[in-house]
C-alpha cells in the first residue's frame, strides 16, 4: 500500500494551493467523501483490491518499453524508456482513477456516477467503469467537444451512459466541470462525481493522485529491475496533471531524479494561443480550488488552446503548482507543430502511436536532446494511445487520402 | 450602517422583507438601471448586485447565461462599481455585492472590501467561499464594517449550521433546497426545517432564497422567514414578457409583504 510522499494539510492545501472553495450545499457530501477516502486509504485490503482490479481488468502492471530506435534518431547518446499507460483498458491512464473511484463508490453505497469529459477519454473510462460496476452514468461534455469527438460519444452511449452536451461558456471542458458540479449540488445523495484529474476541491487532488501513483510505483520498481538504478529524468505531459502526478510523486524524494512537466504550447507561448498555465497563468480561485489559472487581470478565465483536447484546460493540479513553487518540478511546453512531428517520429521509429497529449512529453525530449548528458536514462510517461484519435491525428498530419476517404464515406448513401 | 437594525426596523412596518437581484451588465447597464428604478419604486428592502464571472458554478441556466452575456458586453470591475455607486447614491435600499470568490481574490481582499465600502454597499455574498476559506477577509470586513452574508443549506449538519450562524453578520441566507439558482421550489419541509434549525443558532434575521417567484411564496413565508429573496424569477419575467411585466411582477411581490 503506497504512502504519499506529499500530503495536503488538514484544510486540503499543498503549500498555498488547493483548498475547498465549495458551495455550502455540498459540504456534507465532501465531508462524507473525505471520511470514506481516508478510511479506504488506511485499509491495506482496499489498495490490494484496487491492484487486483487493475490487473485483471486493465492489464497492469503496464510494461516499460526501451525506445532504442527513437533514442538513436536523437543521436543515441542517451537511453529512453517509456511507461506504457497506453496499454490500459480504454487506452489511457484515465482507467486507473476511474476504477479506483468506482471501488470507492461501491464502499459508499451510491448507485450513480457523473463525470466531465473534454476529449472524451475520461468519459469513456467512466462509462466503462459504470458498465462494469452496474452504476447509472451521466457524462457532461462541452457541445464543441461533442462535435469534435463523435467516436467517443458513440462509445459512451453504447456503454449505457447518458451524454449531456453543455452549451454554456466556451462549451468545452471547464464548462462541463461546472455542469457536473451543478448536477452534484442536487443529486449528491445517490451520486458520486468522478472527477477526472488532480484538480478541483480537496480531496480530489489527493485522491486522484493516490490512485494514479500506481504508475510511478510500478515504474520505480521496473526501472530498478531493468537498470539497477532510477532514471535521471522523467517527462510527462500536463493538462490537469493526473498522469504527471501519477508518475512523479513516487519519485519525489529521489533528488537525483529530475521531473519535467510538459504543458501545451499550442501555437507558441508568444501567440497567447496555448494552455501553458506556468507560462501565462496567475494564481486564482475557480472550480473549487486555488491554483495557477489561465485568466485575465480581473480573474475571468481565458480561452485556452491545444491540439490535444486533454491538455486544453484553464487550471492545473494544486500539487503541481506547489512543486513548481518548490522548484521540484521543472515545467516546459511543446507546440502543436512539435507535437505532430514527435508523433510521426515515434510511430515510425518504434511502431507506437501516442495520444497527442502524451506526444507533448516526447516532443520536449526531442527538443532538449542536445542538452541531455550522455549516458542519461530518460523515462517518458506514455499516458495514452493515439489510434483512438485517428480523426484528430489524421487531420493534424493532414493526410489527403484519409480526407478523401471521409468525403467518400460521407457521400455514400 | 447596521444592517440588522435596519432590517428589524423595516420589519416593524411589514411582515416580510423583499430582496431582489440583478446581474450587472445583463441585459445591459441601462436595463439594470431601469430595474433598479422599479425596485426603488416598489420600495424593495434590499438589493444584491452580482458581478459576473466566467465560471458561475452555483448558478442555474438563466443566471449562467446572464453572467456570460454580461462579460461579452465587456463588463469590468470599473463598470460594476460605477453602477453600485450611482445606485447607492440614488436609491434608499441598501445594496449587497454578490460575486464568486475569484473576483475578491484577484482584487485582493482589502481592496475588495474598500471598493464595496467606498461605493456605498453594506456587505457581500460569495457562494463559493465557505467560512474556512475566508482567511483575512473576515478581518478586512470588520475594519470596513461590512456584513459577510453566510449561507445555510438543508444538507448542512446541525453542528455546521451552528458554526455558520455564529460567523454571520447582517442576516443569514438560507437556501430553500438543493441544486442551483433558478428552479422552482415547492415551499416544502426542507425549507421550513432549515429556517427552524437556523433560528436555534442565531438572532439574526433569516432570508430564504432559491426558487421563490410568486407573491404567494412571500405570504406563505410570513412568520417563518424575515426576508424573501427573488432573483431568477424576476429576470425570467423581464426576458419572456418585458419591462412592464417585470414592473407588475415586482409590485405584486412588494404588495405581498404586508
Amino acid at each position: 500500500m503506497p504512502t504519499q510522499p506529499i500530503s495536503p494539510d488538514a484544510s486540503g492545501y499543498y503549500g498555498d494551493y488547493g483548498g475547498m472553495f465549495i458551495p455550502e450545499i455540498l459540504r456534507t457530501t465532501f465531508d462524507e467523501l473525505i471520511a470514506s477516502f481516508t478510511t479506504a486509504k488506511a485499509d491495506p485490503t482496499f489498495w490490494q483490491s484496487y491492484v487486483d482490479v487493475m490487473q485483471n481488468y486493465s492489464c497492469r502492471p503496464t510494461p516499460i518499453t526501451p525506445l532504442d530506435n527513437f533514442a538513436k534518431s536523437l543521436g543515441g547518446k542517451f537511453q529512453i524508456f517509456c511507461k506504457r499507460e497506453d496499454l490500459n483498458h480504454t487506452g489511457a491512464h484515465k482507467a486507473n482513477n476511474v476504477m479506483g473511484q468506482g471501488l470507492l463508490v461501491q464502499r459508499m453505497g451510491k448507485n450513480r456516477v457523473i463525470a466531465e469529459t473534454g476529449a472524451g477519454q475520461h468519459g469513456v473510462a467512466t462509462a466503462t467503469m459504470a458498465a462494469r460496476m452496474g452504476l447509472e452514468c451521466t457524462i457532461y461534455m462541452g457541445s464543441v467537444d461533442v462535435e469534435r469527438q463523435r467516436p467517443n460519444v458513440f462509445w459512451m452511449e453504447q456503454l449505457g451512459a447518458t451524454v449531456i452536451p453543455v452549451t454554456e461558456g466556451t462549451a468545452t471542458l471547464k464548462d462541463a466541470i461546472n455542469a457536473a458540479m451543478r448536477d452534484w449540488a442536487e443529486s449528491m445523495e445517490t451520486t458520486h462525481y468522478v472527477l477526472g484529474t488532480t484538480c478541483g476541491p480537496h480531496p480530489f487532488p489527493e485522491m486522484v493522485s493516490w490512485f494514479q501513483s500506481i504508475i510511478g510505483l510500478e515504474s520505480r520498481e521496473q526501472m530498478q529491475k531493468l537498470n539497477s538504478k532510477l532514471p535521471e529524468r522523467i517527462y510527462a505531459c500536463v493538462g490537469g496533471g493526473s498522469n504527471a502526478s501519477g508518475i512523479f510523486l513516487p519519485f519525489l524524494d529521489d533528488n537525483s531524479v529530475e521531473l519535467i512537466g510538459v504543458e501545451a504550447g499550442g501555437h507558441g507561448i508568444n501567440s497567447g494561443e496555448h494552455a501553458a498555465r506556468f507560462s501565462g497563468g496567475t494564481v486564482g480561485v475557480a472550480q473549487g480550488y486555488k491554483t495557477y489559472f489561465f485568466q485575465n487581470d480581473e480573474g475571468q478565465m481565458q480561452h485556452t488552446h491545444s491540439i490535444a483536447a486533454g491538455l486544453d484546460y484553464i487550471g492545473v493540479s494544486p500539487i503541481l503548482s506547489h512543486l513548481y513553487d518548490q522548484q521540484r518540478i521543472r515545467f516546459t511546453s511543446a507546440t502543436d507543430e512539435e507535437v505532430i512531428s514527435a508523433t510521426k517520429t515515434l510511430i515510425r521509429t518504434e511502431g507506437i502511436i501516442p495520444a497527442l497529449e502524451s506526444a507533448h512529453a516526447f516532443a520536449s525530449v526531442i527538443e532538449e536532446a542536445p542538452q541531455i548528458p550522455a549516458g542519461t536514462q530518460v523515462l517518458i510517461n506514455l499516458s495514452g494511445r493515439g489510434d483512438k484519435d485517428i480523426f484528430n491525428i489524421a487531420e493534424a498530419i493532414g493526410d489527403k487520402k484519409w480526407q478523401k476517404f471521409l468525403e467518400q464515406k460521407a457521400l455514400r448513401p | 450602517m447596521n444592517l440588522t437594525e435596519y432590517l428589524k426596523k423595516r420589519l416593524t412596518q411589514r411582515k416580510i422583507l423583499l430582496m431582489t437581484h440583478a446581474v450587472v451588465g445583463y441585459p445591459s447597464l441601462e436595463a439594470n438601471w431601469e430595474m433598479l428604478e422599479m425596485m426603488a419604486e416598489a420600495d424593495v428592502d434590499l438589493v444584491e448586485l452580482q458581478m459576473p464571472f466566467s465560471e458561475p458554478s452555483a448558478d442555474g441556466p438563466l443566471f449562467v447565461k446572464a453572467n456570460q452575456e454580461a462579460l461579452r458586453n465587456g463588463i469590468r470591475w470599473v463598470d460594476y462599481f460605477d453602477l453600485m455607486q450611482r445606485a447607492s447614491e440614488q436609491f434608499a435600499f441598501p445594496i449587497l455585492m454578490m460575486n464568486y470568490c475569484n473576483t475578491a481574490f484577484s482584487m485582493g481582499y482589502e481592496t475588495y472590501c474598500d471598493n464595496i465600502n467606498r461605493n456605498g454597499a453594506v456587505g457581500f455574498i460569495i457562494p463559493d467561499l465557505p467560512l474556512e476559506e475566508y482567511g483575512d477577509l473576515f478581518e478586512s470586513c470588520r475594519k470596513q464594517e461590512l456584513n459577510p452574508i453566510m449561507i445555510c443549506t438543508p444538507t448542512n449538519t446541525k453542528e455546521r449550521l451552528q458554526k455558520i450562524c455564529a460567523s454571520g453578520s447582517g442576516f443569514i441566507y438560507c437556501a430553500a433546497r438543493k441544486g442551483v439558482t433558478g428552479q422552482n421550489t415547492e415551499l416544502n419541509l426542507a425549507a421550513g426545517n432549515i429556517l427552524q434549525q437556523c433560528r436555534q443558532f442565531t438572532d439574526l434575521p433569516l432570508a430564504l432564497g432559491f426558487g421563490l417567484s410568486e407573491p404567494d411564496d412571500l405570504r406563505k413565508l410570513q412568520g417563518k422567514a424575515e426576508i424573501a429573496i427573488v432573483g431568477s424569477a424576476l429576470l425570467k419575467t423581464w426576458e419572456s414578457a418585458g419591462k412592464a411585466a417585470y414592473r407588475k411582477h415586482l409590485m405584486s411581490l412588494a404588495e405581498a409583504r404586508i
